[in-house]
């Protein structure tokens, strides 16, 4: 019956997503403007009948119903609890139930709360929107029906991939989409606007929130899908440019542009193109990842069900979405009024110049992801781009990129002085001046790359704070203090990347019980090799004793992990933080007797990769926490008089 | 501005299209060779495809008589143009035995009255993880399999009327 009901839910939801398209098509013609009060009433349904349904397939993971295809395929009836809830999206069609629910809440939450837009720009949005859910229904209810029944329904089921058996895949997926979802609406604002020609500060506040939102998630998703990679696979390194980590990468950058371009629109009614078109592009890039990861025509470590047919149906939307976009900027951009000019010196100079160098990043990134796809289309030859030009072409352009965020919070709007700049800039440069020298005297020769790495860290954390200077810290509006600790966040992360690639100490070696190795500061002993069982697993655990000079020794356990259901094997890597950094214990399986094959890393200030990743996040948040008081609840109090004039 | 480069987004979007689409329609036969050549069947234990009961698992192997494992889908279309072969190799005296990668009964009872079935027992795998155990990485593709259940051979993609004898050739040379 709750199989039943959810399918049922999610054919009405498709049919008010049709509704809400074509209420709010006519509604823009003046022959049936009476339709327009009634689009956003037919989103909040929608957006009530996709939680509907994605809440029966959670109740058919929680009872572990067998009889449903994908509960079986999926889950297993000893998984603990948390896993079979999140077993709902750890697959393709429930993970696209969940992309589709949060669309509709996304809907509904414009609906229901975007009140400064002018009303026939909002319906437009909502409209958009409608077509955006509508495709994705398509593809749920013809190619991906989460809702299947099989007969006669089986035992038990077949498992989650032990390697998502993990609390991180509770988040991850959700808090990727919603970023995704985010740039779904900026993507609605941005064709609204285009439809009404109504692009300026009004719409840039509007549309804010929603990209601040959506990059807010998009960090915490990149953030926290790095340290997965880093504790989980066992390979010690956090990012692998791997084509699906790429495409979680690529909506951040031009989700990162664009929320400085439309600062620029917002604030100085400049960037008027621009902005549309990174907001197009932002999407766009979240529907290429989307696409890339479940149609599996690129090679990855993430292995999902791939299947060609759903790869096409997202191409096929992908193709009319984004390519309707750009057509309809082509046709409609040339007719609306350019905005302000400036200077090139000035702050709205430096955001231009962000902007280019994300989308340079961009550009190499989706290059380095698409060439070996587009090179074996054109002369079959195969080969995979692999970290080192990743690392090379984006890396330095990355540090560029540091300098322009330094310097660019302290210029002025419209027009600065080039001397003044660098006079504000005294601090900042005078301190990574001093830590050159502290790193050529303490550490002696280091690549070029960390070096500097480590260098343009410490004149940006001294710059990104410098906006605070001379400031009433009381009275400094909370999105500043964002920009200032998204800023800082930055420093951090390069910190960490930089120390990480700088300072790493690496042992593999073949250790016997009694045996000891130095890595580091610390010597590892192997102290004893038992075998522990788990809940749907065994393991080979490593009692490791590891010591720092005189101090108190400590217990480390990495495992290996094999698993019965599916048969697999993880390791299970130990990790000790200390304040300066992280020592990453590994053991295999050994395959002779020359003894267990153990792995060990030690890893100075790595941790600040992460903490970097969480820093940007908070600034994110508070930006947001400020523009949504000063941006929203301003267009709360205007509210009677903007639904008088529509 | 020049209106014709207001198209050019959209030119490099559809240059990106083309590019997937090309992707898609012709993927990339990515030949990987098993690790596990040599080596024992890894430990599995599938339902049948078609009959629940009648599964394939590592016990099937090693009875003494060697095999050839066949890794096969009813959706994919190389499978169908190998069907022949591998009902040449039966009538040859060879075993057949397969494993159905992301099939459903249904399709795979289609498939399986529309081509022939060469198979003793078809192995249920809809998330291909069995097909992963064995260093498998695209249908179709055939192990032989000798009389003690080691893995002796791989053969990546389709089984053409000329690899026939090749093959008969492998299995009663471990026989």
């Amino acid at each position: 019956m709750i199989a039943e009901a959810g399918h049922a839910a999610l054919w009405l939801a498709a049919v008010m997503a049709l509704l809400q398209f074509t209420l709010g098509a006519l509604g823009l013609s003046s022959r049936f403007k009476n339709f327009l009060p009634s689009t956003a009433p037919t989103a909040v349904v929608q957006s009530v009948l996709a939680c509907i349904s994605f809440i029966c397939l959670i109740i058919l993971f929680v009872r572990s119903d067998m009889s449903v295809l994908l509960v079986a395929t999926n889950s297993h009836s000893d998984k603990p609890m948390m896993y079979k809830i999140a077993g709902t999206w750890g697959n393709h069609e429930g993970s696209m139930l969940l992309w589709v629910t949060i669309l509709g809440i996304g809907g509904a939450t414009v609906a229901l709360f975007e009140r400064a837009l002018d009303i026939r720009t909002k319906v437009a949005t909502l409209a958009a929107q409608g077509v955006i859910a509508l495709g994705f229904y398509a593809f749920l209810l013809f190619s991906s029906n989460p809702f299947t029944r099989i007969n006669p329904a089986p035992a038990n089921g077949q498992g989650l991939n032990p390697l998502l058996q993990d609390p991180g895949l509770a988040f991850h997926p959700p808090t990727l989409y919603m970023g995704y979802v985010g740039m779904s609406v900026a993507f609605s604002f941005a064709i609204g606007a285009l439809v009404t020609r109504d692009v300026g500060p009004a719409f840039a506040r509007a549309m804010r929130p929603w990209i601040l939102g959506a990059w807010i998630f998009l960090t915490i998703g990149i953030t926290a899908g790095s340290y997965w990679a880093y504790y989980e696979l066992g390979w010690g390194g956090w990012w692998f440019w791997d084509p699906v980590e790429n495409a979680s990468l690529m909506p951040w950058l031009a989700a990162t542009a664009l929320l400085h371009s439309v600062t620029v629109l917002a604030t100085r009614d400049s960037l008027r193109a621009w902005t549309i078109m990174l907001s197009v592009v932002a999407f766009s890039m979240s529907m290429i990842g989307t696409f890339l990861v479940r149609s599996g025509i690129l090679t990855s470590v993430h292995s999902f069900a791939v299947d060609p047919t759903r790869g096409g149906f997202i191409l096929i939307l992908l193709a009319l979405y984004i390519g309707g976009a750009m057509a309809l900027f082509a046709l409609r951009i040339g007719t609306v009024r350019e905005g302000n000019r400036f200077e090139a010196v000035s702050r709205e100079g430096a955001l231009v110049f962000n902007n280019l160098l994300l989308s340079t990043i961009l550009v190499v990134v989706l290059v380095g992801t698409l060439y070996p796809l587009a090179l074996e289309a054109t002369t079959g030859t195969k080969l995979s781009v692999g970290a080192p030009y990743f690392n090379s072409v984006a890396g330095p352009m990355a540090l560029i990129l540091m300098v322009g965020m330094a310097v660019g919070p302290l210029l002025k709007w419209r027009y600065d002085k080039s001397k003044a700049v660098l006079e504000r800039m005294a601090v900042p440069i005078l301190l990574a001046a001093l830590a050159t020298l502290l790193i050529a005297i303490f550490v002696g020769p280091t690549a070029i790359l960390p070096l500097v790495g480590l260098v343009v860290a410490a004149g940006v954390a001294a710059a990104s704070i410098a906006p605070l200077w001379k400031r009433n810290l009381r009275r400094t509006p909370l999105f500043t203090w964002g920009m200032v600790i998204a800023h800082l966040g930055c420093a951090v992360s390069i910190a960490g990347m930089a120390a990480d690639s700088a300072f790493t100490k690496e042992a593999l070696v073949a250790m016997q019980i009694g045996q000891s190795q130095k890595v580091g500061p610390y010597t590892v002993t192997l102290k004893n090799i038992s075998e522990i069982p788990g809940p749907n697993w065994s393991a080979l655990d490593a009692e490791m004793v590891v010591q720092k000079g005189d101090s108190a020794p400590f217990i480390m356990h990495p495992q290996s992990r094999t698993f019965r259901d599916p048969p697999m094997e993880t390791s299970e890597s130990a990790i000790a933080t200390a304040w300066n950094g992280q020592l990453y214990l590994v053991v295999g399986i050994p395959t002779d007797n020359s003894g267990y094959p153990i792995r060990m890393w030690w890893k100075p200030f790595v941790t600040l990769i992460w903490l970097g990743g969480i820093l940007i996040a908070l600034g994110g948040l508070l930006s947001l926490i400020g523009r949504i008081d000063r941006d929203l609840f301003r267009g709360f109090r205007s509210f009677g008089r903007k639904e008088k004039l529509a | 501005m020049k209106r014709v480069w207001l198209w050019a987004p959209f030119a490099i979007f559809i240059t990106l299209i083309a590019v997937f689409a090309a992707g898609l329609i012709n993927p990339s036969d990515r030949v990987v060779a098993s690790g596990l050549v040599g080596r024992a069947v890894p430990q599995f234990a599938l339902p049948g495809a078609l009959d629940p009961a009648a599964g394939l698992s590592n016990q099937s192997f090693g009875d003494g008589k060697p095999k050839l494992l066949n890794v096969f889908a009813s959706w994919c279309i190389p499978c169908v143009a190998e069907a022949p072969a591998l009902m040449q190799l039966k009538n040859q005296g060879a075993e057949v035995v397969g494993i159905a990668v992301h099939d459903r009964p249904d399709a795979l009872q289609k498939f399986l009255s529309e081509n022939g079935n060469p198979y003793s027992a078809i192995g249920d795998d809809p998330q291909s993880r069995t097909q992963i155990a064995f260093g498998s990485a695209g249908v179709p593709e055939t192990f032989v399999v000798d009389g003690s259940g080691i893995i002796r051979h791989q053969h990546v993609g389709i089984i053409t009327p000329d690899d026939v004898p090749i093959i008969m050739a492998k299995l009663r040379a471990v026989e």
